[in-house]
């Protein structure tokens, strides 16, 4: 705990004595500066990557459980007909809030990404889509399915359920892994402070004599280690935090077709999450350091 | 030169009756299964000249390490300033090596900082700072005679300026007692007479000295200058030279 104290002492000012007694210059600099960028630029997308996964998650969950659509094929001659019993028998059902017929252009839309503009849909048997939004705690799928039966037999229910659980689960568990990318990431940058102090302080083993010769207390060592490897995985993360930033700005914006891989920029206010990642990864580098520094001084008298 | 603090009288020899600055009761050290001391008491009073003897090997610059807590001892006890170093943690051992100035034969600089920045090092590690402690830094260059070459870093310097350069940081501190090994290991004659000079000059300041050394040359010469007790280690003991200088 005092170590931890001594050592948040190196960022009071009021000791810049400490920083001049190590050698300023070795290859645990270039190490912690590279590795520090390079984690914080995976570490920004592992972020932008969870969170998006989030949104997506979130998106089929709300809007894809609240709708439903019924499929009515039936001969041309009685499809009206059938949509009219269907509509009715909606209209009555509880747990419905609303349901529509899609119009002829609506029906276009949805299909013509697969058979282009021109497709001519009145001379095709398309099927008429009804689109089901529900309330409270939704309708029973299975009563309703029965009553269907019974007097719209053409109609063909999709709750979406079948294919909206694994879509949302696939999402939460790329949230997931987009969490424990982040911890690993984490856990990386402290194994690799800690191998560049533990470097760095056996490298300086005869700095770190003769300042015991001359009276230097621990916390003192301390702070000369832990300021600069803290400062230099600050200054390495937040280089790789901006390039990370830089390229997700440069991801091409969803728009209305809003897909996966062209969502995964951050959005709103979880923009401060990437100014975040260099004060954490400073933090991690902070304890790792100090953790190291009370460690190999403690095995040296 | 003016240093900040001094205390006691010259003159004062093996001492018995009162407590010393650094205590040695009974004390053996041992080494990787063999005993290199045993059985040894050394009491430093305030203000005392010794010198250690004895053979390469013999275990001088143990007992010298013993004498700051750079090593603790494996039987009896080593008390800096009253406290028994088994029970000083690292940095109470820290704080006591301040009042304890040590200057090693290979002198230990940082060669990275000007002679200036080694010599005030100890200040720095404390924490203190200020114009007045840099006119003293100033002065206390130029009383190793060594003002001109404080820009210079260590490596640049020769045998005795190094030497110097230690005793400089060694002082700086004003510490009450200074520990010196072979201190004039690698000088020539003159530069150790010179060094020698100045040690006796901080002993009349009323600080402690223990030199360990092999030269019996620099005994001799010290005899007219201070009134010193030669210890001798034979045998794992230390024993009374029985040659006040």
């Amino acid at each position: 705990m005092r170590l931890i104290r001594d050592s948040l002492g190196a960022f009071t000012g009021s000791d810049t004595g400490a920083d001049r007694v190590v050698p300023p210059t070795g290859f645990t600099a270039s190490l912690t500066l590279f590795a520090a960028g390079a984690m914080a630029f995976l570490a920004v997308f592992a972020l932008a990557l969870s969170l998006a996964a989030g949104r997506l998650a979130t998106s089929w969950g709300e809007e894809l459980a609240r709708a439903s659509t019924l499929r009515i094929s039936a001969p041309a001659g009685q499809q009206a007909q059938q949509t009219e019993a269907a509509l009715r028998l909606l209209a009555q059902t509880p747990g419905v809030a609303s349901a529509r017929a899609l119009s002829e252009d609506e029906q276009q839309a949805l299909l013509e990404p697969w058979f282009g503009p021109d497709l001519p849909l009145a001379d095709l048997p398309v099927p008429q889509l009804i689109e089901i939004i529900e309330e409270g705690e939704g309708f029973d799928g299975a009563g309703l399915r029965l009553r269907l039966q019974a007097e719209v037999p053409g109609a063909v229910l999709d709750d979406h359920t079948r294919w909206r659980r694994p879509l949302v689960a696939a999402a939460s568990k790329l949230r997931l892994l987009g969490a424990v990318s982040i911890l690993l990431i984490a856990g990386a940058v402290a194994a690799m402070v800690t191998l560049a102090a533990n470097a760095a302080l056996a490298a300086n083993a005869q700095v770190i004599a003769v300042l015991r010769l001359v009276g230097a207390t621990d916390g003192f060592i301390a702070r000369a280690f832990v300021r600069r490897f803290t400062l230099r995985a600050l200054g390495g993360a937040a280089a790789g935090a901006l390039v990370a930033s830089g390229a997700l700005l440069l991801m091409p914006s969803a728009g209305e077709t809003a897909g996966f891989l062209t969502g995964l920029s951050f959005v709103g206010w979880h923009w401060i999450f990437p100014l975040l990642v260099p004060l954490l990864t400073a933090a991690v580098a902070f304890a790792a350091t100090a953790i190291a520094a009370r460690r190999v001084l403690g095995d040296l008298r | 030169m003016q240093l900040r603090r001094g205390s006691g009288t010259t003159g004062h020899l093996f001492y018995r009756g009162r407590a010393g600055v650094i205590e040695l009761d009974n004390v053996a050290y041992s080494y990787g299964g063999g005993e290199l001391l045993s059985g040894l008491t050394l009491r430093l009073a305030p203000g005392s000249f010794h010198f250690l003897t004895g053979p390469s090997g013999s275990g001088k610059t143990t007992l010298l390490k013993l004498c700051y807590g750079a090593l603790v001892p494996t039987a009896g006890h080593a008390r800096l300033f009253g406290e028994d170093v088994r029970r000083m943690d690292r940095d109470a051992i820290a704080l006591s090596r301040r009042r304890i100035g040590v200057v090693h034969q290979d002198c230990q600089f940082l060669d990275h900082l000007s002679v200036a920045e080694n010599v005030a090092l100890p200040l720095t590690v404390a924490g203190e700072g200020g114009q007045e402690l840099e006119q003293n830094l100033i002065e206390l260059m130029t009383w190793v005679g060594l003002k001109s070459r404080a820009d210079a870093l260590p490596p640049e310097l020769s045998g005795g300026e190094r030497q110097r350069a230690a005793l400089a940081r060694a002082v700086i501190m004003s510490p009450e007692v200074i520990l010196a090994d072979e201190p004039t290991g690698n000088v020539d004659w003159e530069m150790s007479q010179r060094l020698l000079r100045l040690l006796v000059e901080l002993n009349r300041m009323g600080k402690t000295i223990l030199i360990a050394t092999h030269d019996l040359g620099l005994i001799r010469s010290a005899k007219s200058q201070v009134q010193a007790r030669v210890l001798r280690i034979s045998n794992r003991k230390l024993q009374s030279a029985g040659a006040d200088l």
